[in-house]
C-alpha cells in the first residue's frame, strides 16, 4: 500500500475482483493467485474463459497459478525490480506506451531539481553512517508561480520521462538474464506480450500480494509495476489496474483503520515528536495544489482530522483546545512489529496484548520473538485459537525447545469470537464493505473482540477515575455512548465511522435549505467540516451507514454495464465507487480511450456512467483537471519524489542474504541503502558461503496461515510440513523425494518431508548456478495436523524500507538429510 | 446411498425388470483439466456433503492427500508433472473419482442383488446396505475407483450426490469449484460446453484437447476435458481405451446365473435348515469372538 499511495494517491486495490474478468492480459507475478486466493482467482478463469485473456505467471516456482497460465517464466527470487525495471526499458526503447496518455496523465513531462541525481546506486543525499536519504533533492523544478515545471515536449533532460529512460537504459535484456536468471528469449516474450496492451483498447491487470510486499525492497518492487501500468495506459480503466490482493478477508479494513503504528483511521497519520503545533501538523499535510487546476483532495486533511477528533472526544474537543490534539502520542520514529519485538528483546516492554496475531509464528527469526516474549512480565494474548504464541513458554520437543521453568511471563488467554460467530463488516481486496451475520453462538466462554476490549477499557477508565494518573485526560473523555457500554454493537461501531452532523449542515448553495439536521448521519465525507460540527470515525468510511441504513448490507447484483459493476452491491470507499481513478478511463476530452469498456465519460454536463466518478462530477474536460485527483499535481507519479525512503525511482538491490554475494549493478551498494537493520540481527545474516541455497516462503491452498492446522479437513488435505526442491539439487545432495531433510539458516533449522520436483528448476545467474528450496508456512506445534517447525525459525529479521514489512521471501540456507 | 426406485434401471445380480414409468434426463459431471488449480475444495465439500473424513496422512513428497481413494474419500486430486518438451513443464492435476460408466464393470460384476444400481440419469451408486463385501466391483472397474472399508467391509465410491441431483441439486463438488473446472448438467450440454473449451484450447496452441468420453464403457457420466487427449495417460495413468475386464463380461454370462441358482440353493437349505432345526442361536462365546474381531 505503501507504493500505490505514492504512485497514485491511494493505497488500495485500483480495480476490483469481478473487474478482472474484463482484461485482455492477467501478469501474476509478486504473488499466487490460484493458490492463495482462489476464490478470487474465478475471475481470471473468467476473463481466459470469456474474454480470451491471456495469463502470464512469474514466479520463482511452477505454482498451481502456472498450471493454468499461457506462459510461465522463472524468476530468481527478490530481483523483480530488475525484471520489471528491464520492462520498462523495452517499453522506452520499443517506443510501446500509450503516449497520450503519458503525456497528459503521469509526471513525465514534470522537470526535476536540478539537484536530483543517482549515481552508483545510490540516489542524491545518502547518509551511509544514519543508513538514511536526505530527501530534499528529490523534488520537482518549480516556477515562480509555486507551480512545479513541465515540458509537454518531453525533450528537456531533467523531464521526468528522460530521467526515467537514462535510469532504467542499464536494464537490457543480457541484464536482466544476469540478475534474474530468466533466460533471455522468455524474458523477450513476457516483454512482448505486456508491451502488446499499450494500445488504448488493450488492458493488462497485474495481480501481486506478499509475493512483493515480503521484501527489502517489497513496496519498490510494486511501484515498478505502477510504473509499467500508467506507461502502458493501463490505470483507471475497467480490466486493467494493479491489484493488491489482501492476504485476510479483512486486512483491507485494518489498513483503513489506521492499526499501523503510525496510522490514524482513514489514512491520517499520527504526528511526529517535532510537529508540537496544531497548525503546523495540519499544514504538513493539507498539501497544495502543484498545478494549476488540480484538487489535490488533501487539501481537505483539517476536515478530516477535526472530524475524527469529535467523534473520539465528542464535546471535550473543541476549537479552543485544537480539538485535542495535543492529546495525541506524538511519534518519535515508527513502532512497527520488528521495532516492538526489538524493543521487547531488549527489555524494555513489560507488557504486550496480541490480538489476532500468531507473532511467534508470523514474524522473523522465532528464537528472537521467543526470547522477546520470555522477557515480558505478562502477556495477554485474544484469540479464537489456542496459538503457538500462547504457548511460546512450553516445551514442545525439538519444535519449541524452550524451558519453561526459566520463564516468568504470565500469559493470558482470552478466547475470542471468529468472523463467522459475530456479525459486522468485512472490507476486501476490492474495498467493498461486506455487511455479514453471525452464523453461530461463539463456544464456551468466548466474547467477542469488541466487548473484550471494551471490558479492558472500562476498568482502566474506573481506575483512572478512581486513582488519577499521569495524563487521565485522554482516557477520561473518550466518547463512550454505546447502547450497552460493555458490549459495543458492530452497527453502532459503523454509524461512528460513518459519521454524523453535530449542528445542522447547510446547502453551499442555498443556506435556506437543511442537507442534514443535527444527529442525522451523514450522506459521505464531503459533508465533513473543520469546524467541528461534523464527526467521522474514519473519513473514507463515511457514506457506508446513512440516514437510508446500511449501506454494506445491500446485495442486489445488477450489472447493467456487463462489466460487473455493481454499485448496489455493498459499499466501496471512496464514495462507492468501484474502480479508482476512474477518470483515466476517458481522454483527455472525456471520450473513453475504449467504448466497449466504457464506464463514466463527460456526457456535456456532468461526469456520468456505469460507476461513481473519482473526479469532480462537474468539472468539464476543457478544465483541465487531471485524474489523480489525491494527488498535488493530479497525475500519476513515475518519478515518486520523496514518498519512498529508497529513491524515487526503484532501483534493483540484492536481497540481504544474496546467493551471489554481490550486486551486478553497483557492487558497492548491494542491498537496499536505507532498510532498517537492527544491531545484533546484522550478525546473524547468512552468507552463501556456508548457506548457498536461496530459499523462498509461501502459502498452500490447503492451508490459512496458522490458523486451519486446528482444522480437521484442511489436514487431511495437507497434513505434513514439507519444503519443496528441485530434481537436479536432490539428486546431488542423495536426497530422496518423500525423505526427512534438515534446512538451516543461521537463525535455525527445520526438519521436514522433502519434495522433490520439477517446478523448481536452478537458474544461471551472474555465472553461478542458483537452487531455490521452498518453504511453505503453516505447520507449527498446536492443532490437529501433524507437528511441524514454524518456517519463521529461518527467516531473517529485516524489512522493507518504507513499511518494514519482513524478508520472508528471500533469504540463504543449506539442505541436508535428515 | 439414497433410494428414488422410479429411476432405477439397472440393479446388479437381478433379472426382474426396473420400473419403466418415469425417465429422467442423461447428466454429467464435465472436469475441465485446464481450468483445475488443484485448490481440493471439491474434496473437502465431498467430505462435508457426505460426512466422512479420513485419516489425518501423511505428505508422501506430492500434494496428493490423502493419497489415494479410500472408503472415506471418494474424490481425490492427482497431480502430474509432464514434460512433453524439455523447458515445457504442464502441471496436470486431474479430479479422480467414479466416472459413472454408461456401461458400468462394478454392476455388471457384482454379486450381490441391488448392492449396486444404475440410475436412468446416468449415476451409478452403490447401496452399501446390500453390499456383501466380496471386492469384485473392484475388479470389474476399469477406473480402479471403488474401496472396501475395514470398518464395516463395504464398498464406498462417489455417489455423484445422487442425493442431491434427486432433488434437483448439482452435486457438492461442481458447487464448491471456484473456477468453474467442475460443471454439471445434461450430458448433452456438457458435451456442447466442452465443444466451446475445446476450441479455446485449440486456439491456445493444444491442438489435441478433447473430451474424455471413452467407448469402451459405453461412455461416462464423469467426462473430462483433456489438453492431451491423445495422451490421457498423462493424467496419472488415465487409462486410453478404458474397458470391462473380459473375466467379468465372462463371469457375467456363464458363472453369475449358477451362481444364482447356487444362492438360491443356499437361501432354501437356510429356509429348510431354520424349519426344521430352528433358529440359529448366537453363543456368548461367539459373540465375544466377534466383538474381539471388531476391536481389531
Amino acid at each position: 500500500m505503501a507504493s500505490l499511495a505514492p504512485t497514485f494517491g491511494r493505497g488500495a486495490m485500483t480495480n476490483h475482483w469481478v473487474d478482472i474478468k474484463n482484461a485482455d492480459l492477467v501478469l501474476i507475478m509478486g504473488g499466487n493467485a490460484a493458490e492463495a486466493h482462489p476464490c478470487g482467482f474465478k475471475w481470471v478463469a473468467e476473463a481466459k474463459a470469456h474474454n480470451q485473456a491471456k495469463l502470464i505467471v512469474i514466479d520463482p516456482r511452477f505454482n498451481r497459478s502456472a498450471a493454468v497460465a499461457d506462459y510461465y517464466a522463472p524468476i530468481r527470487t527478490g530481483t523483480d525490480i530488475a525484471f520489471l525495471g528491464g520492462l520498462i526499458n523495452y517499453l522506452l526503447t520499443h517506443d510501446k506506451i500509450q503516449h497520450e496518455y503519458v503525456k497528459n496523465y503521469t509526471n513525465a513531462t514534470f522537470l526535476v531539481s536540478p539537484d536530483y541525481d543517482f549515481e552508483a546506486g545510490l540516489f542524491s543525499g545518502y547518509d551511509a553512517a544514519q543508513r538514511k536519504y536526505d530527501k530534499s533533492s528529490w523534488t520537482y523544478a518549480f516556477g515562480a508561480d509555486g507551480y512545479a515545471q513541465v515540458d509537454e515536449t518531453m525533450q528537456n533532460p531533467r523531464c521526468v520521462f528522460n530521467l526515467m529512460k537514462h535510469h532504467y537504459s542499464r536494464y537490457t535484456l543480457a541484464v536482466v538474464n544476469n540478475i534474474c536468471g530468466t533466460p533471455e528469449a522468455q524474458i523477450q516474450t513476457v516483454y512482448e506480450m505486456i508491451a502488446a496492451t499499450h494500445v488504448p483498447d488493450k488492458v493488462m491487470t497485474i495481480m501481486y500480494a506478499l509475493g512483493w510486499t515480503q521484501h527489502t525492497v517489497g513496496t519498490q518492487m510494486i511501484r515498478t509495476a505502477a510504473m509499467v501500468q500508467l506507461l502502458l495506459g493501463n490505470i483507471g480503466l475497467s480490466g486493467g489496474g494493479i491489484n493488491a490482493l489482501r492476504g485476510h478477508s479483512n486486512i483491507q479494513g485494518l489498513t483503513d483503520l489506521g492499526l499501523l503504528s503510525s496510522s490514524l483511521p482513514g489514512y491520517l497519520t499520527l504526528p511526529a515528536e517535532k510537529e508540537v503545533e496544531y497548525q503546523t501538523y495540519l499544514a504538513q499535510r493539507s498539501y497544495p495544489a502543484i498545478r494549476p487546476g488540480q484538487m489535490s483532495y488533501w487539501q481537505n486533511y483539517p476536515k478530516f482530522f477535526v472530524s475524527l477528533m469529535k467523534a473520539w472526544y465528542g464535546d471535550a474537543a473543541t476549537k479552543d483546545n485544537n480539538f485535542c490534539y495535543d492529546w495525541l502520542p506524538k511519534l518519535d520514529k515508527i513502532h512497527d512489529v520488528l521495532q516492538v519485538f526489538e524493543d521487547m528483546h531488549n527489555g524494555k516492554i513489560n507488557g504486550y496484548f496480541c490480538q489476532g496475531f500468531n507473532p511467534l509464528a508470523a514474524f522473523p527469526n522465532k528464537a528472537k520473538i521467543g526470547g522477546a516474549l520470555a522477557k515480558l512480565k505478562y502477556l495477554v494474548i485474544i484469540d479464537p485459537l489456542a496459538t503457538e504464541t500462547s504457548e511460546f513458554w512450553s516445551n514442545f520437543g525439538e519444535y519449541n525447545n524452550v524451558d519453561a521453568s526459566q520463564i516468568q511471563t504470565e500469559v493470558f488467554r482470552l478466547p475470542s469470537t471468529c468472523f463467522a460467530e459475530e456479525d459486522g463488516s468485512l472490507v476486501n481486496s476490492s474495498r467493498w464493505m461486506q455487511w455479514h451475520w453471525k452464523a453461530a453462538d461463539p463456544p464456551g466462554m468466548a466474547k467477542g473482540d469488541p466487548e473484550i476490549i471494551s471490558g479492558i477499557f472500562l476498568k482502566l477508565r474506573a481506575l483512572y477515575k478512581k486513582e488519577g494518573g499521569a495524563f487521565p485526560d485522554p482516557i477520561l473523555n473518550l466518547t463512550w455512548n454505546y447502547d450497552i457500554p460493555d458490549i459495543p454493537d458492530p452497527r453502532e461501531l459503523a454509524q461512528e465511522y460513518n459519521g454524523k452532523a453535530l449542528a445542522d449542515i447547510k446547502d453551499p448553495a442555498d443556506p435556506t435549505r437543511i442537507l442534514v439536521k443535527a444527529g442525522e448521519q451523514l450522506e459521505n465525507f464531503t459533508q465533513l467540516k473543520d469546524d467541528g460540527t461534523t464527526s467521522s470515525g474514519c473519513w473514507v468510511y463515511s457514506g457506508s451507514w446513512t440516514e437510508k441504513g446500511n449501506m454494506m448490507a445491500r446485495r442486489d447484483n445488477a450489472d447493467p454495464s456487463g462489466l460487473g459493476e455493481t454499485l448496489d452491491w455493498a459499499y466501496a470507499w471512496p464514495l462507492n465507487r468501484r474502480i479508482l481513478y476512474n477518470r483515466a478511463s476517458c481522454n483527455p476530452a472525456g471520450q473513453p480511450w475504449d467504448p466497449k469498456r466504457a464506464i463514466i465519460e463527460w456526457n456535456g454536463k456532468k461526469w456520468a456512467g456505469f460507476d461513481v466518478p473519482d473526479f469532480k462530477v462537474d468539472s468539464p474536460p476543457s478544465a483541465g483537471m487531471d485524474p489523480f485527483i489525491m494527488q498535488q499535481e493530479g497525475v500519476g507519479r513515475l518519478f515518486a519524489l520523496d514518498m519512498m525512503n529508497e529513491g524515487p525511482f526503484p532501483e534493483h538491490y540484492e536481497p540481504f542474504e544474496t546467493p551471489i554475494g554481490t550486486n551486478p549493478l553497483h557492487p558497492k551498494v548491494v542491498s537496499n541503502p536505507a532498510a532498517r537493520v537492527f544491531k545484533g540481527d546484522l550478525e546473524q545474516f547468512g552468507t552463501a558461503k556456508d548457506f548457498p541455497y536461496a530459499a523462498t516462503t509461501y502459502r498452500l491452498t490447503e492451508h490459512f496461515h496458522y490458523w486451519t492446522k486446528h482444522v480437521v479437513i484442511n489436514s487431511i488435505l495437507q497434513p505434513q510440513q514439507f519444503i519443496e526442491m528441485g530434481e537436479e539439487l536432490a539428486i546431488a545432495k542423495g536426497i530422496a523425494n518423500g525423505s526427512i531433510v534438515k534446512v538451516t539458516s543461521n537463525r535455525g533449522y527445520i526438519k521436514a518431508v522433502a519434495v522433490v520436483t520439477k517446478r523448481l528448476k536452478s537458474l544461471t545467474v551472474n555465472g553461478k548456478t542458483v537452487h531455490t528450496i521452498g518453504v511453505p508456512i503453516h505447520w507449527g506445534f498446536k492443532g490437529v495436523a501433524k507437528n511441524g517447525f514454524l518456517a519463521n525459525t529461518l527467516t531473517p529479521f529485516v524489512g522493507d524500507a518504507n513499511t518494514q514489512t519482513p524478508e520472508f521471501k528471500t533469504f540463504l540456507v543449506d539442505i541436508e538429510k535428515a | 446411498m439414497s433410494l428414488q426406485s422410479l429411476d432405477i434401471i439397472a440393479r446388479s445380480a437381478t433379472t426382474n425388470p426396473s420400473p419403466q414409468i418415469r425417465h429422467t434426463e442423461e447428466v454429467a459431471k464435465l472436469i475441465d483439466i485446464s481450468k483445475c488449480i488443484g485448490c481440493k475444495a471439491c474434496q473437502s465439500a465431498c467430505m462435508e456433503w457426505n460426512d466422512v473424513r479420513d485419516k489425518i496422512g501423511t505428505c508422501d513428497g506430492v500434494y496428493d492427500n490423502p493419497p489415494d481413494l479410500s472408503p472415506e474419500s471418494w474424490t481425490v486430486m492427482r497431480f502430474s508433472e509432464v514434460e512433453l518438451e524439455p523447458g515445457k513443464l504442464e502441471w496436470l492435476i486431474r479430479k479422480d473419482g467414479c466416472m459413472h460408466c454408461a456401461d458400468p464393470g462394478c454392476l455388471k460384476a457384482c454379486p450381490a442383488p441391488g448392492a449396486i444400481i444404475q440410475y436412468s440419469n446416468g449415476i451409478v451408486d452403490f447401496h452399501e446396505e446390500h453390499c456383501i463385501g466380496c471386492g469384485y466391483c473392484i475388479a470389474g472397474c476399469p477406473f480402479n475407483v471403488p474401496r472396501i472399508s475395514k470398518k464395516d467391509n463395504r464398498a464406498y465410491k462417489c455417489t455423484l450426490c445422487s442425493d442431491r441431483v434427486a432433488v434437483g441439486m448439482e452435486p457438492a463438488c461442481i458447487k464448491s469449484c471456484p473456477t468453474g473446472a467442475l460443471v454439471f448438467g445434461s450430458k448433452v450440454d456438457m458435451i456442447k460446453h466442452a465443444e466451446g473449451r475445446i476450441a479455446d484450447l485449440n486456439s491456445r496452441g493444444y491442438q489435441n484437447a478433447g473430451l474424455y468420453d471413452p467407448a469402451g464403457v459405453g461412455g461416462t457420466h464423469v467426462m473430462y476435458v483433456l489438453q492431451h487427449a491423445d495422451q490421457p495417460e498423462l493424467y496419472h495413468g488415465l487409462p486410453n481405451t478404458p474397458r470391462i475386464s473380459p473375466l467379468v463380461s465372462w463371469w457375467k454370462g456363464i458363472t453369475k446365473p449358477l451362481m444364482s441358482i447356487g444362492l438360491g440353493l443356499v437361501a432354501l437349505t437356510g429356509f429348510f435348515h431354520y424349519v426344521t432345526v430352528g433358529p440359529n442361536e448366537v453363543t456368548e462365546h461367539s459373540k465375544e469372538e466377534v466383538e474381539e474381531e471388531e476391536e481389531k
